[in-house]
Order: C-alpha cells, then structure tokens, then sequence
C-alpha cells in the first residue's frame, strides 16, 4: 500500500514538472523528464542544482524526500531514474539488487547543538558524547566536562540529552561516529537509523530535535549540519582523532573525505584521521543502475540520468553547495566518480565515451 | 419507479460505510499479521522491548498501551474538574440563560481547534511552565501531553453531560425543593442518580477522543519508547510511535506498527461501543 502511495506521489511530481517546459538540449538530444526519491537531507541542495540543470541543460527533475529508505526501495520496485540516500548500501542490499553505483553528490556533518546560558565554546571528546547519550554522564559539571572546558561556567544541573524520534540518517552518522569512537557504545547501542536510546526526550525531525533543544535549558542534542547552520544554533567543537578540537564548517567537512576513498566510494568518513577534519562528516549519495535499460526507459533517458550527475560533479554546481549550506566534495572524490559513471551502460554499451 | 431509484441509490450509499470499515480492519490485520506470528499475539502485548538491531528485532506494544492509558487517564481526571462544573453552570444553574448560551457555545470551540494549535500552544507555553516550576527538567512527558489532552476533551465531556443534566424531569427537582432541599442537595441526590449513566457515558466518549489523539502527543510526550516510570517522565503512545516511525519502517517493523494500530483500533471501538450502549439505556430509563 504504502509503495503504491509512493509511486503515485513521485509519478505526480514527475508529470507535475513534465508539463513545466520541453526545450531542445544542446546536444541535440530532446529534452528529457528525469524522476528520483529519496534523502531529505540534501533536499536544499538538489532542489537548487536542479533548477539551474533544467535552466542550462532542459532537462527537468523532480525529486520526492520520501526517506533514503523510501528512495532505495522506489530504485528496487525500478521505477525511478535514481535514489538519493544518506547511507550508502549494504553488501547484503547490494547483492538484493541489480548491479549500482553510488555517486556522493555533496558533504554534509552531523553537529552536537546545546543550550547552556553563557556557555560561547564547548568542546567535547566522541567518548564523552557517547556517554551523555548512554546516561553514563549525567551532571554538566561532570569532571571529564570540566577538565575539557576550563574556561566555560558549566552548571551542576542535569544533561538533558534530545534525539530523533523517526528513523533517520542522521541518527545513523551520528551513532555510526560515536560506534567508532567508544567500545561501550558499539557493544550496548551500535549505529542505525533508529537506536534506543536510554536516557533524555526525541522529537521528530531535525526542526523537532532543534526547537526542543533552544527551548529547554542544559539539554544537548545532535542536528543536520544544514539545518544548524541555517538556524544558528549554538554547536560544539569536537576532537577528531589528531586531537584537534574543530568546529563544523564547510572546510572542516569537506577535510574529512580528504583521506583514501574506495572506487565504489561506498565509506564512511566518520572518525576521520585526516587533518583539521570535522569528525562526524558524512557524503550523501545518488544510486543508479549500472545497467540502465530498465522498465522501458530510451537512452536519452539514460543519457539525461548521467548529464544531471556530470552537472551536480561539475565546479559550478559544487559551488552550491556552500550557499544551501553544504560542504563541496574533494577533487578525488569527483575524479572516482567520473570515472565510475564510464562503467554505466545502455544494453551493455557504454554511454559515456 | 422513482422511489425504487431512490432506495437503491441509498441502498448503495450506505453500504459504502461498512465495506470501508471492513476494508479497514482486513488491511490492519493482513499487515499485521507478519508481527503477531514472529511474536505472538500475547508476547506482542506484553512485551516492553523496543529494538532496532538488525537480525535480532524484538518488538512489543506494552509500553506504548502503558502511555496510551496513561495519558487517557490521566487526561480523564484533569478534565472533571472542568467539564462538570460547565455542565452544571450551564445545564441546570443557568439554564436557557444567554450566558450559558455563551458558555456552551465556547466550549464547544473548543472541539473545533485543530490539534496542531493545542500541540503548539503545548509546546510553547505549558512545556516552560512545567519547567520552571521544576515539576520536570524536560518539560515534555505524560503529564504535559495529559494536561493539553483534557483541555482538548473537555467540550467532548461538557456538551453530552449539559444534556442528560438538562433531561432530569422537572418533576422530581420541584419535589425535592417541595421538601426542603437546597440546591446542592437536589444536585447531589436527583441530578446525579438520575442523569449519572448518561454524564458517565459522555466521559467515556471523551476517553476515545483521548485515545487515539496523535499530534498533539507526539509534540508533548517526549517520545522514549519505555514503560513511564513515573507521570512526569517521557513515553510514547500508540498513535504517536506509529506517527514517528512510519515514515522510515519495513518489514517487521511496519508490521508492528500496523498491529499496534490494530489494537489501538480495538481499544477505541470497545470503549465507544460501551458508552454508547450506557447512553442507550439511560435514555429508556
């Protein structure tokens, strides 16, 4: 039912757009209606790029944040052009699937928001974050805090800790992070889109987590960096593993993917090591078929499908990214890209030349 | 000829209603039947584990059930102390007055708020009362989602009671005062016994209009799916962990979900068939 839902939903934004515009595309191709559904998070991003693509290319797009799950299982049932996710798949989906390629399309960081009166800088340690969330933590004048903090007039009143309610890919970089970090949080919590967590009050959404948080003294809470950003809420600084205390930026993000990248660029770039990165970064993904003849879709269709993902790897549209409150990808990321998107075919012949 | 339209389009017409609820409870069953056979029905029930791991999901509905009845009874409690005296005000010390007019008409805007108002106001006003009263550090819990729940309830409560007040025969109230009671006393010993199954009866209404509210729940009850430990700590109720986590489920997830929503269905229609039998025979009576 609900699958049926959601392909009424993405079908309507895709005809909606359809009867938008038809100009010719430059390289003599006729101008093509590509659909795709899924992560809410880079929704800003894709929304802007894919305007400015339809203005250059013609081509129009019409993106659903119905959820990276959502856009995943839209990609299965083979009825959109490509699914945007937060996470990148599992060996496990993978192998539930036709062959794909993920193709990071922009940078984005999970940042720990407070609300503590006169407290300006706070800085905090993946363990000590760990066990604010497990409850093993409980006092703002903890000693572990206050050695870390010196200078800040930290409370004796009790932490106050704010998660997601719904399933999330925010709450998967976050606990991702924080299963890297702590040998206790992996073995008792672990990393997922939804996690028990035992302590503290969840809302629903970032803007949810976010208002909860400026809304209630001592409390502390993980929000999408792009959220935050735009909102201007107070955040922490976090030691990465070179222990340097950094602040969430689009440089600091963009530093954290600076390291080795697999050729599927299937990663997480948590916990980096490289320096001056911000240590709960994460890519966002575009999935497509290797393959892209499927359910009767032309090769102009498929070609349109690669000129939108050459457009989003290209300068100009990366310089997007830091406008909508992103962080740019690293030129090796675009390069692995690029090359991957060669291996994409049409009847088995390479589209890309 | 007409009439034989007539009667087949309204024939048609009402047939509609039943196949929809019909519809509706073989959708709720189907998608939950995946979670009642993995746990078992009464495991499903009684179980308070609430867990996501992969390869080792265990759901149960207890303490959702736990915040639901909670939350309801709680907000039942708050509501009395404001939907009775109204009904009183209007439905036997002022009645067919102008003011009580007024006051029966207010109240019953109160019905017509949308939920996301009383959630708001929830949100931004009694959540940092209840904070700076240091009732709880969070401000959002039982208590909070049951207090904007009983304000919500209250015209529910207050416009069916004003009119089982209002029924009390004439008669009965002129004897009493014949025999020297006071106003107080012709509330409490005719008013009460006689329309009581009727004013009964409008609370359990009340109750499953209290039941199955999500959003403003969602927006107050601070959303941990663990059994409350006490009225102010957090939970979740059964309409507000569906709303949470339906966007992201699959699987057995869904499927508890759904079941969840199934048993909340059950729940609600026990109850309002129960306060709409009580209504039936205080009328005959």
């Amino acid at each position: 039912m609900k699958k049926i839902l959601l392909s009424i939903v993405t079908l309507t934004f895709a005809i909606v757009l359809a009867s938008c515009g038809s100009k010719t595309n430059d390289n003599s191709r006729k101008a093509q209606q590509l659909s795709g559904a899924g992560a809410t998070f880079p929704l800003p991003f894709y929304n802007t790029v894919f305007e400015q693509f339809a203005e250059t290319k013609g081509d129009a797009v019409a993106y659903g944040g119905i959820g990276s799950g959502g856009g995943v299982r839209n990609l299965r049932d083979k009825i959109i052009d490509f699914a945007g996710s937060d996470a990148f798949l599992t060996d496990k989906e993978m192998a539930d699937m036709n062959p794909v390629i993920h193709i990071p399309t922009c940078m984005g960081a999970v940042v720990l928001a407070y609300n503590l009166e006169g407290v300006e800088e706070l800085r905090l340690t993946g363990e000590i974050i760990a066990d604010i969330f497990a409850g093993n933590i409980k006092m703002w004048n903890d000693e572990r805090i206050k050695s870390l903090n010196p200078q800040a007039l930290l409370p004796n009143e009790a932490i106050i800790p704010v998660f997601r309610s719904d399933g999330s890919g925010t709450t998967f970089v976050f606990t991702d992070y924080l299963t890297k970090v702590s040998q206790m949080w992996a073995s008792k919590f672990g990393a997922g889109k939804s996690v028990n967590f035992p302590v503290g009050q969840a809302a629903k959404g970032n803007p949810g987590v976010a208002s909860v948080i400026k809304q209630t003294r001592n409390s502390i809470g993980y929000v999408g960096s792009e959220y935050a950003f735009a909102q201007k809420i107070a955040y922490a600084k976090i030691q990465n593993s070179n222990g340097e205390f950094v602040a969430p930026s689009s440089a600091s993000i963009s530093a954290a993917a600076s390291g080795e990248i697999p050729n599927d660029t299937r990663t997480s770039i948590t916990n980096s090591a490289a320096k001056g990165a911000y240590p709960i970064s994460t890519f966002t993904w575009m999935i497509i078929y290797k393959e892209q003849n499927y359910s009767d879709r032309s090769k102009e269709q498929a070609m349109a499908t690669l000129d939108l993902i050459q457009y989003i790897l290209s300068d100009e549209a990366q310089k997007i990214t830091a406008f909508v409150h992103y962080a740019p990808l690293p030129t090796k990321a675009k390069e692995i890209s690029l090359a991957n998107l060669k291996t994409v075919t049409y009847n088995g012949e390479a589209i890309l030349q | 000829m007409n009439d034989k339209i007539y009667k087949a389009i309204l024939f048609v017409t009402a047939l509609i209603m039943p196949i929809v609820c019909g519809g509706i409870v073989y959708a709720l069953v189907t998608d939950a039947y995946e979670a009642f056979e993995h746990f078992g029905f009464f495991k499903f029930l009684t179980s308070s584990e609430w867990s996501y791991t992969e390869g080792a999901e265990q759901y149960g509905a207890l303490p959702f059930i736990t915040g639901t009845l909670m939350t309801t009874l709680l907000a039942l409690i708050f509501c009395i102390p404001f939907s009775l005296p109204v009904a009183l005000f209007a439905g036997e010390y002022f009645k067919g007055t102008k003011i009580a007019a007024v006051l029966s008409t207010v109240t019953d805007l109160l019905a017509g708020i949308p939920s996301i108002i009383y959630g708001l106001w929830g949100f931004y006003t009694l959540r940092p009362i209840i904070m700076t009263l240091n009732i709880s550090p969070q401000g959002s819990g039982i208590l909070t989602a049951s207090l904007v729940l009983a304000i919500m309830i209250v015209p529910y409560a207050a416009s069916l009671s004003t009119e089982f007040i209002k029924m009390v025969p004439n008669d009965l109230k002129e004897g009493a005062y014949s025999l020297g009671a006071t106003h107080a006393e012709v509330i409490r010993k005719i008013i009460f016994p006689v329309a009581g199954s009727g004013i009964f009866s409008s609370y359990i209404l009340a109750i499953g209009r209290a039941l199955g509210e999500t959003m403003t729940v969602t927006m107050l009850i601070g959303n941990t799916n663990n059994i409350p430990e006490s009225i102010t700590s957090t939970g979740n109720s059964m309409a507000s962990i569906i709303a949470n986590q339906f966007g992201e489920a699959d699987g057995l997830r869904l499927s508890s979900l759904i079941a969840i929503g199934l048993i909340l269905f059950l729940i609600t229609a026990v109850i309002n068939m129960i306060g709409k039998m009580i209504i039936k025979r205080a009328r005959i009576s």
